[in-house]
């Protein structure tokens, strides 16, 4: 789960990491009347969306009078800001952090991971801040240095020091720095992060160490356990399809394509896609329905992948285990008398009680096409899809 | 032989009262494994299917010899559940929970490496379907009726899909040695290369199908192995050929894994490797069978 820029920085604020002046406006007039509490004459407005590289797209301004700052909130908020990583489709924006101008004399990058190589926590640090850290790692890569940190005994004072001393600070500046990067591990660990990014890191014209931009991850298995975390959440951020299915306890992501797809299992979803574009076609989405599919969640999986108007036919795969076809196939039965599908349905089943499930099916007199194998499922669907398009552009 | 479990491995259930647990304790009884007992903190002296309760993993090692154990535990309490069999002695343990926080599978990971390799309890999963030596014991939730017994060795990710392999590979009359889910969290107990080790070591075991997915280095890794260590053949699929590249990859998580982490990429590796590639799902089965005819 990602959280936006400011509730980011809020955190570490409380973990006694130093941030700009700053505050949260929903409106132009509020972002005016924040930069009467911040003080000052020179403010950053900040779109916040759940991306990085904002300011490429125009999501920070940099302003000098409150005209120039009325204007910069209404140009960002209400609007889509689309940056390389939130892909053509854009993120709304709906708040706005002013922040008070920071006088910039060098920046810094570090941000904690966790390695799945070395299956620890490593903090990643290079001198050379402000920049993208994959354009870095491709140009410079010798300008990166990696610490990683035993989960046992936790980072080290002197891993920190090392790392201050990697970004090229001075004597001086060294235990200012060795506290912000502790708080910012702490936070890390104590709120089950698993990124956890500051760039740029600055050094004021006097030496002060502040973070101006922060972002930070969560694991979503451990949200049950970090419910401050969880509150944190912006739907708004999030594709509504994917928000829609992870409430019903559904894994879904929308793709491109037309052939809509409910299977069982992670790696099978991925494999029956494969199949699917081998066979000509393309999948509209990734679902998986888990183990226990009942018939109403096997229901709530058909309005979802439904739910996507350019589904032109709809494959269901299911090898059970858990599961059990004939529990599968009363649930697809129920939701296609239901829903009142329109367009063809392909179901392959295989495993525990797959004979009982394909009588349910054959049973039911509804028109749906059955397959045994991965490689017939996979040819039926991107057939059926075809003639549903030709039937479509007939009529 | 085969690998981790056979027909004479003592098994305890943790998490052995609860719904999961006892559908699944069952299940496995009804396939033949050694089921010994369970443990569910509290119901000690109970017994539960005919078998004995445990309060602690730890007497169920000394009053039942339990040898392996596999986790049905709550996923706030699943990496304590770990630690607590690798600390009674149990040699080996499957966790099948599904949404144990990462950072709790580093303390797992980081406790058992306290431990010298020959005591060391070797942990597959979490996020799995388990572990079977078909005709053996089976210590999971798959459909146990859908392996054939023979030489082949399986290990993958995703439980789905293993199953879909175990099928084909019936179908053509090809049957399994021993077939390891490792999970699909990133970080688990076992790696792919983990557990290829043991396979090249099993006499019963001829060929190894790897079945991976995109993400992580360990296909890649597995496959290194492959080439400079293993005997014996290796034949990969890779699932996920057509997914999107790092959708949910934070923006500095990519510099860490930004290469060899898509499908296309860990064939190519995998092929520069030399290992034998299924270039579709569906030809999993047809691809060993190829294998096993040229040996």
């Amino acid at each position: 789960m990602d959280i936006h820029e400011y509730q980011a920085k809020e955190i570490l604020a409380s973990y006694g990491v130093k941030i700009p002046e700053s505050g949260l406006a929903y409106s132009p007039e509020q972002a005016v009347q924040r930069t009467h509490e911040i003080g000052g004459n020179v403010w950053a407005v900040k779109a916040q969306i759940h991306s990085g590289a904002r300011g490429k797209a125009g999501g920070v301004k940099i302003c000098k009078t409150h005209d120039e700052i009325e204007a910069a909130a209404d140009t960002m908020l209400g609007h889509k800001l689309v940056t390389h990583q939130t892909g053509p489709a854009g993120k709304i924006c709906g708040r706005l952090y002013i922040e008070a101008g920071t006088d910039i004399a060098k920046e810094l990058y570090f941000c904690f991971l966790v390695d799945r190589v070395s299956e620890r926590i490593v903090m990643v640090g290079s001198a050379q801040g402000g920049m993208e850290i994959e354009e870095l790692a491709e140009t410079n890569p010798k300008a990166i240095t990696k610490i990683y940190i035993d989960p046992a005994v936790g980072l080290l004072d002197f891993q920190a020091r090392e790392m201050a001393f990697v970004l090229g600070l001075e004597a001086f500046q060294i235990s200012q720095a060795v506290k912000l990067i502790q708080g910012c591990y702490h936070a890390m660990r104590d709120l089950d992060a698993n990124m956890l990014e500051i760039n740029p890191l600055v050094v004021t014209g006097n030496g002060e160490l502040v973070v101006l931009d922060a972002k930070m991850g969560f694991d979503d298995n451990a949200l049950f356990r970090q419910q401050k975390i969880a509150e944190l959440r912006d739907k708004t951020q999030e594709d509504s399809r994917e928000m829609a299915a992870s409430d019903r306890g559904l894994s879904y992501v929308g793709l491109d394509g037309d052939i809509g797809c409910m299977i069982n299992g992670a790696g099978l979803a991925m494999a029956t896609m494969d199949m699917i574009k081998l066979a000509g076609g393309e999948p509209a989405n990734f679902l998986d329905v888990g183990g226990g599919a009942s018939p109403e969640r096997t229901e709530k999986a058909f309005r979802l992948v439904l739910a996507d108007k350019n589904v032109k036919a709809m494959l269901v795969n299911i090898f059970a285990g858990i599961n059990r076809c004939d529990w599968i196939a009363e649930g697809v039965v129920h939701a296609v008398k239901k829903i009142d599908m329109k367009i063809p349905l392909i179901v392959r089943l295989s495993g525990t009680n797959v004979e009982a499930g394909r009588k349910i099916i054959a049973d039911s007199g509804l028109p749906i096409l059955t397959a045994e194998t991965l490689a017939e499922a996979a040819e039926l669907a991107v057939n059926a899809r075809n003639q549903q398009v030709a039937k479509e552009d007939t009529a | 032989m085969s690998i981790f479990i056979n027909e004479k491995t003592r098994i305890v259930v943790q998490g052995f009262t609860g719904k999961i647990g006892t559908f699944h304790a069952q299940d496995m009884l009804n396939y033949g494994s050694k089921v010994v007992g369970g443990i569910t903190p509290g119901k000690g002296g109970q017994t539960h299917l005919g078998l004995p309760v445990f309060n602690t993993v730890k007497e169920s090692v000394e009053q039942e010899g339990a040898e392996a154990s596999i986790i049905f535990v709550p996923p706030a309490y699943a990496a304590d559940s770990i630690m607590e069999a690798a600390e009674a002695g149990i040699k080996y343990c499957v966790a099948i929970t599904d949404g144990i926080p990462t950072q709790d599978m580093m303390k797992v990971k980081q406790y058992l490496r306290k431990f010298s390799p020959e005591e060391r309890m070797v942990l597959t999963g979490p996020n799995c379907a388990g572990t079977i030596s078909p005709g053996k014991s089976m210590l999971g939730i798959m459909p146990g009726h859908i392996y054939a017994t023979g030489n082949v060795g399986v290990v993958g990710r995703s439980g789905t899909l293993g199953y879909e392999a175990a099928d084909q590979m019936k179908r053509l009359g090809i049957g399994i040695s021993t077939s390891v889910g490792i999970g699909g969290d990133p970080i688990n107990g076992s790696s792919h290369r983990d557990i290829m080790a043991q396979f090249e070591e099993d006499d019963e075991t001829k060929v190894v199908l790897m079945i991976g997915e995109i993400g992580g280095p360990q296909e890649v890794e597995a496959g290194l192995f492959a080439k400079e260590v293993m005997s014996k053949p290796v034949i990969a699929y890779i699932a996920g050929l057509t997914a999107p590249k790092g959708r949910r990859m934070g923006h500095a998580g990519a510099i860490i894994s930004s290469s060899g982490e898509s499908a296309a990429e860990k064939v190519e590796m995998l092929t520069e490797l030399g290992v034998i590639i299924a270039p579709t799902p569906s030809a999993m089965g047809e691809t060993v069978a190829r294998v096993l005819e040229n040996l």
